[in-house]
């Protein structure tokens, strides 16, 4: 049981990594494939956050009485990288939104022999 | 208890993926998504990261959420079915996922205080940041000072966001006053908006001062105010958010943002120390450390902020147009 609660973080962390590739790769629709990048991102997310966790530790703000915290390093890395995240994805939408009004549509199956209109 | 929390949340995220893989229906799967982002953002504050948390909570769950549905109001909500077989992709995925379960075996045991991560330069940030930098919130002290360099590279990544966003959708000004625009109508919305979005914007301004001494900083609170703003454009309209904070208006204080994080490094330079030294900011290093990081913030809060706030602008607009043509 010790085991299985050792990894258990990392391996929920590796399903919702392929569950976001899976989306990415298999989806047809521009705006889910996003939606799988952002859920492959937010499973990074989770792994480094998992790693700074220290068992018995606390939330790295000083308080009196306390010795143990969790890791400040991950939080920090993270905590950027989330706003970066959203500024990406909406350049993402944004070309998504281009793409649209190029070619009508945002099935990547529709795109064929869709080239010569414009 | 908290590893029983962990292990309920993890596996509700899992099934939220899960659902959101075999979903056609597009604006589900935006909802879903934002259920996920407030399941991680639960997660992460029980694995003490309350920083995290709160931005997953204002950016994952609010505007990524807000952003994709206007998408979706110009692209339309239903997935078509594919064509391409999934069973590559499954074995690829199938395949990958292996591997790295196999990778984490190697991994040391979660959350033990011994792992190499724990040993390096944490120990350091955790016993002498309250006495270098003077401030109880370690996640503040690091963020804004011991790797400042990195945190004003990340705000320009936002700011080149907002260049990108702009360059391929633009934002237009209404010139016609009689289209209707945003909820007017609701009453009830209204009243109710009316009195959220001052409380709103007061919370950013207290996220944004007290983010040394507690959760909170420039990033979450610009990400907050501009969340007021945007529930304003969406009930009262863009033309009146427009006159309110325009967008050129807002174009200038993303720069601004930007130009004041890089001079306090630049002032510091002049006072004979180095780049984003705050130490040479005042007599004592302490106070200092206070003044470099309380401007810094601020500078990244206002970045934040108008980068938000005019994304939202430019997708708005467009949907706006899509819809009158």
């Amino acid at each position: 049981m010790s085991f299985i609660l050792d990894y258990y973080n990392y391996w929920v962390v590796v399903f919702l990594m392929m569950a976001g590739f899976y989306i990415v790769i298999s989806a047809n629709n521009l705006v889910k494939k996003i939606v799988g990048l952002n859920i492959f991102q937010t499973s990074v997310f989770m792994l480094y956050i998992s790693m700074g966790k220290v068992s018995g530790g606390t939330a790295p703000i000083a308080v009196e009485g306390v010795t143990q915290y969790s890791n400040p390093l991950p939080h920090v890395l993270i905590l950027t990288a989330i706003v970066v995240g959203v500024a990406t994805t909406a350049v993402g939408l944004a070309l998504i939104v281009r793409i649209k009004r190029a070619y009508g549509t945002v099935e990547e199956n529709e795109f064929d022999n869709k080239d010569d209109v414009i | 208890m908290a590893e029983f929390i962990d292990l309920v949340l993890l596996a509700m995220l899992a099934l939220t993926a899960l659902r959101i893989i075999f979903l056609k229906d597009l604006f589900a799967v935006v909802m879903l998504f934002g259920i996920y982002s407030f399941l991680s953002a639960l997660i992460f504050l029980n694995l003490d990261a309350v920083d995290v948390a709160f931005t997953e909570a204002s950016v994952g769950a609010g505007i990524s959420t807000v952003l994709m549905l206007v998408t979706l109001a110009m692209t339309g909500r239903k997935e078509k079915q594919s064509t391409h077989s999934t069973l590559l992709p499954l074995f690829v995925v199938l395949v990958t996922g292996a591997a790295l379960i196999y990778g984490t075996l190697d991994m040391p045991p979660f959350g033990h205080p011994d792992n190499p991560v724990h040993q390096h330069v944490a120990p350091r940030y955790i016993e002498e940041s309250p006495k270098e930098v003077g401030l109880p919130n370690m996640v503040t002290s690091v963020l804004a000072s011991y790797r400042g360099f990195d945190t004003l590279g990340e705000t320009v990544v936002v700011f080149s966001a907002v260049i990108g966003v702009l360059s391929l959708l633009g934002v237009r000004r209404k010139k016609r006053k009689d289209l209707e625009s945003g909820l007017e109508s609701h009453r009830v919305l209204h009243v109710v908006a009316k009195i959220i979005i001052p409380l709103v914007i007061l919370f950013a301004l207290y996220v944004q001062f007290h983010g040394d001494f507690g959760p909170g900083g420039g990033f979450q609170a610009g990400v907050i105010a501009a969340a007021a703003f945007i529930l304003y454009a969406l009930v009262l309209g863009l033309p009146k958010a427009f006159a309110v904070v325009g967008p050129r208006f807002l174009q200038w204080m993303a720069a601004v943002g930007v130009l004041l994080y890089a001079s306090v490094g630049l002032y510091s330079m002049y006072r004979g120390g180095h780049f984003l030294d705050y130490n040479q900011l005042a007599a004592d290093p302490i106070a200092g450390q206070h003044y470099g990081i309380i401007i810094i913030e601020l500078g990244v809060g206002i970045t934040v902020f108008a980068v938000m706030l005019n994304i939202f602008y430019a997708f708005g607009s467009q949907a706006e147009r899509s819809n009158v043509q």
